[in-house]
């Protein structure tokens, strides 16, 4: 079963990246521009989606980052996903995101998204979306949920505990 | 766990569209005035300017980069527009408390250190942004005097590049005061921008 589990999360590949940047514990997918990552949060995937939109400079966001890294340890045969998208700078990618990943012993999918004109494509994450980081899409086979705000544990896992419920 | 979770749930979304209902300004709308404090420890209103015919007002901070990468070009828009009649008037609409970099006293030593040439102000007590709507630093808000009241003409990011103004090639602020002081609506008259969350007590 845990091998099963194994086997939807790879077939729920992410995007093409534009390039790709790693140290010794991580590669991270950088998409330049917001077309090439659309598929990630345009698609209606069979796995529950938990695209986290944050940076290592967003205070709040870094405060909410080990409950979504408690939904990929102990996600056992859950069907959910979680993405990390990281809105950091371009110039601190192998600076300041690369260590801060390997310092925190992330284990859930990173990847970069490279686009400074936000005002093209926040629309297109959730028309509901101000901004303001963190925000949070939940993207499921009949889920399309945004949530523009910080999470405490309980209310981060409440919430994909009645998501994954009402998964038929 | 069931028949918990699933009220619970529903709760989570009255919420969610309860909230987006109540969220501030749009474009038309009349703002308030103020009262709040300045860095230079003077108190300032926007009908302390009676010759305006408008202002930039910019709720920014000194702790969220996005702030900081913008400091230079809300200083130009204050060199360029405040003589044309559209000063900036930045907000800081932080509570200490929760982000201590953006304390009054630290206000103070940025506008030193950065020489604003334009008021910044702390919203003590935190009871103005929430009435304009502001959701991130940096979240701009043009006003425009007419008949007395300060009407909402736009509202949104600075320009469309945080990172390297240099390859901005829509500027967004610039544009819509532009465009009023041709007598023109501002288009667009809205736009997004990531920020950083405004920062409150739970």
């Amino acid at each position: 079963m845990l091998f099963l589990a194994g086997s939807i999360v790879r077939a729920q590949a992410l995007p093409e990246p534009t390039r790709v940047i790693s140290s010794n514990t991580h590669v991270v997918p950088v998409y330049r521009g917001f077309e090439a990552m659309a598929p990630l949060v345009e698609r209606r995937p069979d796995t529950l989606h938990i695209i986290n939109f944050w940076a290592t400079w967003c205070a709040p966001c870094v405060k909410e980052l080990p409950y979504f890294e408690e939904l990929t340890r102990e996600r056992g045969d859950r069907p959910l996903k979680v993405v990390l998208v990281s809105l950091d700078f371009r110039q601190q990618l192998e600076t300041r995101l690369l260590p801060f990943l390997k310092d925190r012993d992330i284990t859930s999918s990173v990847v970069v998204l490279d686009d400074p004109d936000a005002n093209s494509w926040i629309d297109r994450v959730d028309p509901s979306w101000s901004g303001a980081i963190p925000g949070t899409l939940f993207l499921g086979k009949g889920t399309r949920l945004f949530r523009e705000q910080t999470f405490t544990r309980n209310e981060l896992h409440s919430l994909v505990d009645s998501l994954l419920e009402r998964t038929p | 766990m069931k028949t918990y979770t699933l009220p619970l749930f529903a709760l989570l979304f009255t919420l969610g569209s309860l909230t987006a209902i109540a969220d501030g300004y749009e474009v038309g709308d009349r703002a308030t005035d103020f009262r709040l404090k300045n860095v230079d420890g003077a108190m300032v209103s926007l009908s302390d300017y009676s010759d305006a015919k408008g202002f930039i007002v910019i709720f920014t901070c000194n702790h969220c980069p996005y702030s900081v990468a913008y400091e230079d070009r809300i200083i130009a828009l204050d060199r360029k527009y405040r003589d044309k009649g559209f000063p900036v008037i930045a907000i800081n609409p932080n509570d200490p408390a929760v982000q201590p970099e953006d304390s009054f006293e630290k206000m103070q030593e940025r506008a030193e250190e950065k020489a604003f040439p334009f008021p910044y102000l702390f919203d003590e007590g935190q009871k103005i942004y929430p009435q304009y709507g502001a959701t991130r630093t940096p979240h701009v808000y043009l006003l425009e005097k007419s008949d007395g009241d300060h009407i909402v003409r736009y509202i949104g990011a600075i320009d469309n590049n945080h990172s390297d103004p240099e390859n901005a090639d829509q500027h967004y602020v610039a544009d819509a005061v532009d465009a009023l002081l041709a007598g023109d609506n501002p288009d667009p008259d809205m736009t997004k921008a990531i920020g950083c969350t405004i920062k409150t007590k739970k």
